[in-house]
């Protein structure tokens, strides 16, 4: 455990342009270019409170992800949001406030919710290197604009994440995954099929032909829901190796370094027609996407289909990482960060 | 509490001209002011403060609420939106000299899509309404506040709110996918999207439960659930509050998040099984109803779990809704307790903190204390679960001095609850009700983020002025006068 946000306000205090936040570094590849002197926030550390069975943890945001969740598993707990490390190696370097700054969320996204559902309070430190608490340690919270949530996803550009609260979950007591063979469009039909069905689906992945099913919850709505689906059981070990690679991004699909796309698409949308191969998942609502790809013409295929796309990985950045916004909205956004940091602290231009 | 309906004053030609710019932009029945016409509108389900507004624009679509907005911005005249006006901190309360902005008349339900699980309404739709029109294809819309037969998705959306079953399927803010948004420049927004994300920040957290501060909600896109196939409560009855407290510790403590976990003290269950007869134990000091929904095998197994882990915690009676006309019925007094306790007390005045649950058993002793010392009564109704505590104090408005008390009492409830480490609402809003205690909850610099915030939507602090968050002159004011123990 050390606390160093009084360091962290010394450095907010001296600083003459942007400070680019950093944790271990797990998510250095995501987002625009940032510009600024880098400020590395990981030792900042140590889980603060978790009371199980308040289903409520507060940890400081250099702590690493790994520990957080071990401290849950041990109580029968997890992060419903299943969110991706991205660490290189054996041992993730991904920390809390890395995770809720990128605000990334794994598999089980579309059932459960974002990270940003599960934020319940931050403490932060504002561009005049002020301390401030937003929101809290309870489940239910509506006194004040939620400024916690806005943090989630905002990658450092609000202000310096000192400490998050998280909503937990117990784990799910049983699990099964199945696969279906199943072109695209029908694949993409039976998911939202089964989401309007009162089944414990916790996340799908299609790729190549093949559907790949996840179910979790109570035994016998497992049980029930294998037998009704029909589909071919995988064995436990490779399931969970399955769904970890999909999570981390270390299944072949996302294997070498050219350039990949994230469409964020309405569930229901029509298979997109672009070049490339194509990885879905969270029922139809994200879709990945390999190649170099005109950026113009994905965005504009992707507005199409009701939603967004930004070059996750790889490629050419210049093009700007994520989707223009409408211009009301785009001035709506530089108000709100110039609302919170009008010093201009955390102005990196990342997001 | 203290509150009082915000203050605005306007000169007599922005009056004059803004009214008659009013009349051009509407038809004469979709523009009320005139005394008798007014009066409906002078307060919110929190009735103890009333003001009426210098006029009420009932625009019926888009068009005429943009124009009633460019409008008021222009002549620097407030505007406060409304909805059903069920609303208990007093958020739809009017602002004299200001326009009330009802969005009764935007009552669409534009699109259910069975596939997408989506529907798309206008803001003044009911809650119900939504789940009604979903119903045909199995599915509805999760958030249940008590009030879902009368209050509207607008009102929803700005107050963030909740219902007995958000601990398992998520508040407003955990349903909503996109908001069709219109400034008070009259500029239009859309936030959120079809998507389960947008590009830029998450301004639809900010936008929920926003009290309706930021802007107007003219459409939005929610999301739906598929229906459960079953669902059974089990009732349980308890001879100590605390031991009812402990229950729901060790029921999330197996791993269990229930649909529904609800608890309520004797005084509660007096009052509403006079008016419901659902059955509920009266001699008991708190019953808890836990509810599990999904296939029948999973209801069948979690009940036997949850029925277990009552036992254990020593509920000394245990029953469980045998058909869904009994389950039902066991939910019914707990969905209808503020009407309930409004029938035994002429006034009543309901609090919404919420508190780390392991502090219930001393906020509990605390607000019996409380309660008599200041000489009335109070009953206590319990998200159980998500630790969100409604004690409802009930007081006689025409006794000399029992509002005052009344509101003394709840802001020693609402500190006691920022004290123990919560917040002074779950749900309900800040409204005018709390605004005060908004200065126990957060520091100087942290109102002054919100001030900031509010500014980057609407830099001429036009809408629904005067509530949610108190500005720093009042917070000295009260730090020096009203919190003193
Ligand atoms: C008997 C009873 C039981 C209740 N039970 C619950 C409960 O279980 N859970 C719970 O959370 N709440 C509950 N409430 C409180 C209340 O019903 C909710 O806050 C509800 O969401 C208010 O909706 P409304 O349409 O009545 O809004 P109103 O009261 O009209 O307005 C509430 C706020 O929303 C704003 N607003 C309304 N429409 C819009 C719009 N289109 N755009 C922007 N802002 C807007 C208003 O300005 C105001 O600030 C209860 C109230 C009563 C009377």
């Amino acid at each position: 455990m050390s606390d160093l946000s009084q360091q962290f306000a010394a450095r907010i205090r001296a600083a003459a342009g942007p400070l680019v936040l950093r944790g271990r570094g797990s998510k250095d590849f995501y987002g625009n270019a940032p510009q600024g002197e880098a400020l590395d926030v990981s030792g900042h550390r140590g889980i603060v409170a978790y009371e199980p069975t308040e289903l409520v943890i507060t940890a400081r945001a250099g702590t690493p992800l790994a520990e957080i969740e071990a401290a849950l598993a041990e109580k029968g707990q997890m992060l419903a949001f299943e969110p991706p490390h991205f660490g290189e190696g054996a041992t993730s370097s991904a920390t809390l406030g890395g995770c809720v700054a990128a605000g990334l969320s794994g598999p089980r996204r579309a059932t459960a919710g974002a990270v940003r559902d599960y934020v319940l309070g931050v403490k932060l430190l504002d561009g005049q290197a002020r301390e401030l608490n937003f929101g809290g340690q309870v489940m239910k919270n509506v006194a004040g604009y939620d400024v916690s949530r806005l943090i989630a996803g905002s990658l450092g550009t609000l202000g310096l994440i000192l400490e998050v609260s998280l909503k937990v979950l117990p784990r799910p007591v049983a699990e099964a995954t199945l696969r279906f063979d199943l072109p695209e469009a029908k694949a993409l039909e039976t998911m939202n099929q089964w989401a309007g069905k009162p089944l414990p689906v916790s996340a799908t992945a299609w790729c190549d032909d093949v559907l790949t099913l996840r179910l979790s919850g109570a035994r016998a709505a497992v049980a029930a829901a294998v037998e009704k689906l029909g589909g071919a059981l995988v064995a436990a070990s490779e399931a969970s190796q399955f769904w970890a690679g999909l999570r981390e991004q270390q299944l072949d699909y996302f294997a070498g370094d050219e350039a990949l796309w994230r469409l964020s698409l309405p569930s229901t949308a029509a298979p997109a027609d672009l070049p490339g191969a194509t990885f879905i998942e969270w029922g139809g609502s994200q879709r990945w996407l390999r190649g170099d790809i005109d950026a113009g013409h994905v965005r504009e295929v992707a507005a199409k289909l009701g939603g967004h796309a930004t070059l996750f990985r790889g490629g050419d950045k210049s093009v700007g990482v994520f989707h223009p916004l409408a211009p009301a909205l785009a001035a709506l956004n530089a108000r709100v960060r110039s609302a919170l940091d009008p010093r201009k602290v955390f102005d990196t231009g990342r997001l | 509490m203290h509150a009082h309906p915000p203050e605005h004053r306007i000169d007599e030609d922005t009056r004059s001209a803004v009214l008659a710019e009013l009349a051009a932009l509407l038809p004469a029945s979709a523009l009320l002011v005139d005394f008798e016409d007014l009066k409906p509108y002078e307060c919110d389900g929190l009735t103890a403060y009333r003001q009426l507004p210098m006029a009420v624009a009932l625009p019926a679509d888009e068009a005429q609420a943009v124009a009633v907005l460019r409008a008021c911005h222009r002549h620097g005249v407030p505007v406060v939106a409304r909805g059903a006006g069920t609303g208990l901190s007093g958020g739809a309360t009017p602002v004299n000299d200001g326009v009330v902005l009802s969005l009764a008349r935007f009552m669409r339900i534009l699109e259910v899509d069975p596939l997408a699980r989506t529907a798309r309404v206008q803001p003044g739709v009911r809650n119900t309404a939504i789940s009604e029109a979903a119903a045909p294809f199995g599915l509805y819309y999760a958030p249940d506040p008590s009030s879902q037969i009368a209050c509207t998705i607008g009102g929803n959306v700005a107050e963030n709110s909740g219902g007995v079953h958000c601990l398992k399927y998520g508040l407003t803010v955990h349903n909503i996918l996109k908001l069709r948004v219109a400034l008070i420049d009259g500029e239009i927004v859309e936030i959120g999207g079809d998507a389960l994300d947008g590009p830029g920040y998450d301004l639809l957290a900010v936008m929920v439960g926003s009290e309706g501060m930021l802007g107007v909600v003219l459409e939005a896109t929610v999301k739906l659930t598929p229906k459960p196939q079953v669902a059974q409560v089990v009732m349980a009855s308890f001879d100590d509050v605390i031991k009812a407290g402990n229950a729901v510790a060790d029921i999330i403590a197996a791993g269990i998040i229930p649909a529904g976990l609800e608890m309520m003290d004797k005084p509660a269950t007096a009052a509403v099984e006079d008016f419901v007869h659902a059955g509920y134990d009266l001699s008991a000091e708190a019953i808890l109803l836990a509810e599990s929904d999904g296939t029948p095998e999973e209801v069948a197994e979690e009940i036997a779990a949850m029925r277990a882990v009552l036992e254990k915690a020593g509920a000394r009676e245990l029953r469980v809704s045998q058909n869904e006309a009994e389950r039902l019925k066991f939910w019914a007094g707990r969905k209808a307790a503020f009407p309930a306790v409004g029938r035994i007390t002429p006034d009543y005045l309901c609090m919404d903190g919420t508190i780390p649950r392991k502090h219930l058993a001393h906020v509990l002793t605390e607000i019996a204390r409380l309660a008599q010392r200041y000489g009335l009564r109070c009953a206590n109704v319990f998200h159980a679960g998500d630790g969100n505590l409604h004690p409802l104090i009930m007081f006689d408005a025409s006794v000399p001095d029992e509002l005052e008390r009344a509101t003394e009492l709840g802001s020693r409830i609402l500190e006691l609850s920022v004290d123990v480490g919560g917040t002074i609402t779950g749900e309900h809003g800040v409204g005018i009700e709390k605004v005060q205690q908004m200065c126990v909850q957060f520091s100087r610099e942290e109102l002054e983020a919100f001030h900031a915030l509010k500014e980057a939507f609407d830099p001429k602090r036009l809408l629904n002025p005067g509530k949610a968050v108190p500005t720093p002159r009042r917070c000295s004011e009260y730090r020096l006068t009203g919190s003193a123990k």
